[in-house]
């Protein structure tokens, strides 16, 4: 678990890092601690996984990925974990989740986000998932995102 | 879209993770670019302020601390669409925010700082818009890789 100066490290830094050549001494300076002490909770907070990464996030649209469809598989119980691991490893899928399905509406429970440049693109991707699950997927369909309505990231 | 030139491709498939902690950690980046510290400061901001980086910083995973994230869909009557995205959009839980284009039109990830704070949010976005909120919550996580390098 995290302290209150975890929190208070996460809170000052969740909106992004400050653009000035020493970054985690401006950090340190907002939060009254040493910069030593900043860099080594960043450290520890990485390395337990509290920090997935430390980087940019870009928009997908801005660097050429402008097709983006939301995959989704409707696949047996007993399948799903095995599926889930062969199509989490296909290099163009980015996320892959088991989710509950909503029935008699939506019954998936496998998704996987795939990017592309064109519709046509992620669906012939969206193929190639479909031909390595064969038989073990009894309905998919592909949901393209056409438009981002917000993407600020988490906030405590 | 603006354009992207060489130094700003590499610069986006450089920082997309492993950025340094270390005292002076756009200097180690500039020198693995090949630029010097104040250029890279200048493009980073550019890019920022032209959404074509959406963040820059730790990303944190709220499910560690004790936080919970799920996905969630609403079906939207295309004459409310607008009133409504900003009536979801409204709510600090509401990390991202995409239009899909299915029945359910709205998708959308809740990050809250406990797992209460999920049925909270769900609540109040059912009664601010009328709409009844499909929860997908993540049961098993196959993979996440964020990471996509620049096409243009």
């Amino acid at each position: 678990m995290i302290d209150d100066i975890d929190r208070a490290l996460i809170v000052a830094t969740q909106g992004g890092l400050p653009l000035v050549p020493r970054p985690y001494h401006a950090v340190a300076g907002r939060l009254g601690i040493a910069p030593e002490e900043v860099m080594a909770r960043l450290e520890k907070l990485l390395a337990n996984g509290v920090i997935r990464r430390i980087g940019a996030v870009p928009n997908h649209y801005a660097i050429g990925w402008t097709a983006n469809g939301m995959t989704v598989w409707d696949v047996p119980e007993e399948s799903v974990d095995e599926v889930g691991a062969e199509v989490g490893a296909l290099d163009f899928v980015t996320h892959c989740y088991r989710r509950p399905r909503a029935l008699p509406e939506w019954p998936y429970n496998l998704f996987a986000m795939v990017h592309g440049s064109t519709h046509d693109e992620v669906r012939s991707k969206a193929g190639i998932i479909a031909g390595l699950l064969g038989a073990r997927s009894r309905a998919h369909d592909i949901l393209f995102s056409s438009r981002i309505l917000k993407k600020s990231g988490l906030r405590i | 879209m603006p354009e992207l030139d060489a130094i700003d491709r590499r610069l986006i498939d450089e920082l997309q993770g492993g950025f340094p902690i270390c005292a002076e950690p756009y200097a180690e980046v500039a020198g693995r670019l090949g630029i010097g510290e104040e250029e890279l400061l200048a493009r980073l901001g550019e890019l920022l302020g032209q959404r074509v980086l959406t963040r820059f910083g730790p990303m944190y995973q709220i499910e560690r601390i004790g936080g919970a994230f799920t996905l969630a869909a609403l079906a939207v009557p295309e004459a409310r669409y607008e009133e409504v995205a900003a009536q979801v959009n409204a709510l600090p839980q509401v990390a991202h925010n995409y239009r899909r284009e299915h029945q359910l039109n709205m998708w959308f990830v809740l990050a809250t700082e406990t797992p209460d704070g999920i049925g909270e949010a769900i609540s109040r976005i059912e009664r601010t818009t009328g709409l009844n909120v499909r929860n997908f919550p993540k049961e098993r996580e196959y993979f996440v890789e964020m990471k996509l390098a620049v096409r243009t």
